[in-house]
């Protein structure tokens, strides 16, 4: 056995102190599915406390206070650290042949960062919990009981996180591309990471602002957001979503960018596109930044500028309409082979095009009005993220873990917990749109009798989704346990973090790749089979 | 080999093939650094420039108690710091080695008169009951709500103050590093980055002195 990044250098200590991409990226991924069990365990308490009307396992305050830290969990701890942190640190540098990504201990001092936003974030919760839900919207969070004002500090924190990963990708990919590398030679995922990264850079330390005015509100009463001071609440909103609306391109970039790796090699063709798919990338970043008022078309902002939000908004269909098509028309006549990632970038497609297109209706002022505010939002909200950047994710995490931890995971297994997912996710999700469409508000713990029958349908599919991702977690464990059968290539893919072996060694390649053609040319590849264990 | 190529190679991190895309990829690091930065203080900028403009002539009332002399003096004192730091950084690059040490103390010591100046500012606001929030306990105003300004006042120069001691440690830092002769002009990317953030330091201060000291 040769060595690679996971045997060599030995020791726990040699892990902590690492600053070799690989590991890092390894250590995201262990936090960042230990955030997503916990958040995933806060949705199933929900769930279970909205089966009947009135108290079934909590009280009311209890309530509130979970479904934030429901919130706050899985988008400051999961989604936004989830691809690029954990996948992208692994994948990015051995895509563009480089040895690491540009500043090594920084990226360190961004897990460490992270770890201890998380601890901060875990106490809040301890001490006193948050009820605010995720937004902190003032003037109610302003002056709230509880620990708001530790909360918000663990976002600010995490956001330096967040922040040192894009300035250290963008460095990276203008400084580390390997021989011959061109700008269109990239693979998209790199095009989806930079355009990620851009973003973090750009809206990040706006929320870390908002956040320390909300705290310095608490504090000192500076007045900014309190009316009866002369403030203005809705500058909060303002404020917040400045950053929160690139924020949740923050999330959905990146799972773009791995459904462009995924889904040519399953079905064996060039990409479709390539250049439409690289530009509406760095196309949604910028329109990312002008669209953030449609989130308070019923807040009190003026009529023209909801109209001006709204238009704009549906801007935002275009480069996504883009990607769309041009994945569909990858998948034309390709030689499509069903495996673990194939299907969860299918599962994208469908999902996202519906998030994607509830999203028009919440964009159009008059529906949204009606819609505002109910469980339709969190829907389409879900749709989104989970059935667009969590499947993305999970196909990525699929498609490169082999590469990771030199295993093959069992192809049976995952396709079982993938149907159940996929299934489990309708059935939690869809008929939330009804129940939004027919009046349910978000956030409430009480609701009307004649809601009973969707409320329990969802819950009944949250369970599904959960059974779904603790096949996942068992199978994905038992890889892990056998010895190592991955084969450099197990998919038959292109891209510089197929050539070298699985896992990579130390420094990634024992030569420095030359890049002398375009991505994606899926002619002459094909996958390997898997090294056979007596 | 000569002395400057055997301080390229001690420098050098293993993932970089040249000194050339290692001090690149430094300053693509710092200047989007620096535009967080910008953006941080910019959602201040933003709140400031919206409570002005809904409360005027608090905002207007406020700013008499603050001493224009002072703020000017300031102004000054970081103006040369700037320019101290840009021969510190230049010496770097022509080989004077004992120069660069000379010039990053200077501006060393025109952060320390900055934050002195400060501190007697502060002080005299303390005294006063200029505070922000709830803390404002002034007697004697003629118009409402001055409070406000006084929040903006603190955190916008409370923040700028928390630069100036990030870039005083920082300046220290390559300062020791000069001390030690590990700079020549093959390398001297830690005194051009250190530069670069100081230059921004100094640049909000030049935004911050006529918003807050010289409103019309």
């Amino acid at each position: 056995m040769t060595d690679n990044y996971l045997s060599s250098p030995r020791g726990f200590k040699s892990w902590l102190t690492t600053v070799d991409h690989k590991r890092i990226g390894v250590m995201y991924l262990a936090s960042i599915l230990f955030a997503f069990l916990l958040g995933g365990i806060f949705a199933i308490l929900i769930r279970i406390e909205l089966l009947k009307p009135g108290h079934n396992i909590m009280s009311a305050d209890t309530y509130n206070r979970v479904f934030t830290l429901h919130g706050a969990i899985m988008i400051f701890l999961f989604i936004i650290p989830s691809i690029p942190a954990a996948l992208g640190n692994f994948v990015l540098p051995l895509m563009l042949g480089a040895k690491d990504v540009a500043f090594p201990r920084l990226n360190l001092a961004s897990y460490y960062i992270y770890v201890a936003g998380a601890l901060l974030a875990i106490s809040a919760m301890v001490a006193g919990g948050v009820d605010t839900g995720w937004t902190f919207y003032t003037p109610y969070s302003t002056t709230t009981n509880g620990s708001v004002g530790l909360m918000t500090f663990a976002a600010f924190v995490l956001g330096f996180s967040s922040i040192f990963t894009g300035i250290n990708f963008i460095a990276t990919v203008h400084k580390l591309r390997a021989p011959g590398m061109g700008w269109f030679r990239m693979p998209l995922f790199v095009w989806g990471m930079y355009a990620t990264a851009i973003i973090q850079v750009l809206a990040t330390p706006v929320l870390g602002i908002t956040l320390l005015l909300i705290i310095m509100e608490r504090v000192f009463s500076v007045g900014i957001f309190n009316p009866q001071l002369g403030g203005d609440p809705i500058l909060f909103q303002h404020f917040f979503w400045f950053y929160s609306h690139p924020a949740v391109y923050i999330m959905i970039l990146p799972g773009m960018a791995i459904i462009s790796e995924v889904i040519p090699c399953f079905s064996r063709k060039t990409i479709f596109g390539y250049k439409a798919i690289a530009y509406s990338s760095i196309a949604i970043a910028g329109v990312s930044f002008l669209v953030w008022g449609h989130h308070m078309f019923v807040s009190g902002q003026s009529s023209l500028a909801n109209v001006i939000f709204s238009f704009l908004t549906f801007l935002v269909a275009i480069p996504s309409g883009v990607k769309v098509f041009n994945w569909i028309a990858t998948m034309y006549k390709g030689s499509i082979s069903l495996e673990a990632p194939m299907l969860y970038a299918i599962s994208f497609l469908l999902l996202f095009a519906i998030g994607g297109l509830t999203g028009l209706f919440l964009g159009a002022l008059a529906t949204d009005v009606h819609l505002h505010d109910t469980y339709f939002v969190v829907a389409h909200f879900h749709f989104v993220m989970m059935g667009g950047t969590v499947m993305a994710f999970l196909a990525g995490l699929h498609f490169w873990w082999p590469k990771m931890f030199g295993r093959m995971y069992s192809e049976k297994w995952a396709r079982v917990s993938a149907a159940l997912i996929f299934i489990g996710f309708n059935v939690t999700f869809l008929s939330q749109f009804v129940l939004g469409s027919r009046g349910m508000p978000r956030r409430y713990y009480n609701y009307l009798d004649q809601f009973q029958p969707l409320h329990v349908f969802s819950t009944v599919g949250s369970w599904v989704l959960a059974l779904g991702f603790l096949i996942m977690a068992g199978y994905l464990w038992a890889s892990l346990r056998k010895p190592m059968d991955a084969p450099a290539n197990p998919w038959g893919a292109v891209g510089l973090e197929w050539q070298t072996s699985s896992p990579p060694p130390e420094h990634n390649f024992e030569t420095v790749p030359t890049v002398t053609g375009p991505p994606y040319d899926y002619s002459p590849v094909e996958p390997e089979p898997a090294e056979v264990h007596a | 080999m000569s002395a400057a190529a055997t301080s390229q190679g001690e420098f050098l991190q293993h993932h970089f093939t040249t000194p050339e895309q290692q001090a690149d990829a430094g300053k693509i690091g710092m200047w989007l650094f620096l535009v967080t930065e910008i953006l941080l203080f910019g959602g201040l900028f933003v709140g400031f420039a919206i409570m002005q403009s809904l409360h005027p002539r608090a905002f207007l009332e406020a700013h008499h108690h603050l001493d224009r002399m002072l703020g000017f003096i300031n102004t000054v004192v970081l103006l040369t710091s700037s320019y101290t730091m840009v021969m510190a950084v230049h010496s770097a690059r022509t080989d004077r080695r004992k120069r660069v040490i000379v010039y990053l103390l200077l501006t060393l010591i025109c952060a320390g008169i900055f934050l002195g100046i400060k501190c007697v500012e502060y002080s005299h606001k303390f005294h006063e009951g200029l505070l922000p929030g709830r803390f404002y306990s002034h007697k004697g105003d003629t118009v409402p709500g001055q409070f406000m300004f006084f929040s903006f006042y603190f955190m916008m120069t409370g923040l700028h103050g928390i630069h100036i001691l990030g870039g005083m440690a920082i300046i220290a830092w390559v300062l020791r590093r000069a001390a030690r002769g590990d700079f020549s002009h093959s390398y001297y990317t830690p005194v051009d980055l250190v530069g670069l953030y100081w230059h921004l330091v100094d640049l909000i201060w030049i935004y911050l002195f006529p918003l807050l000291y010289l409103i019309q």
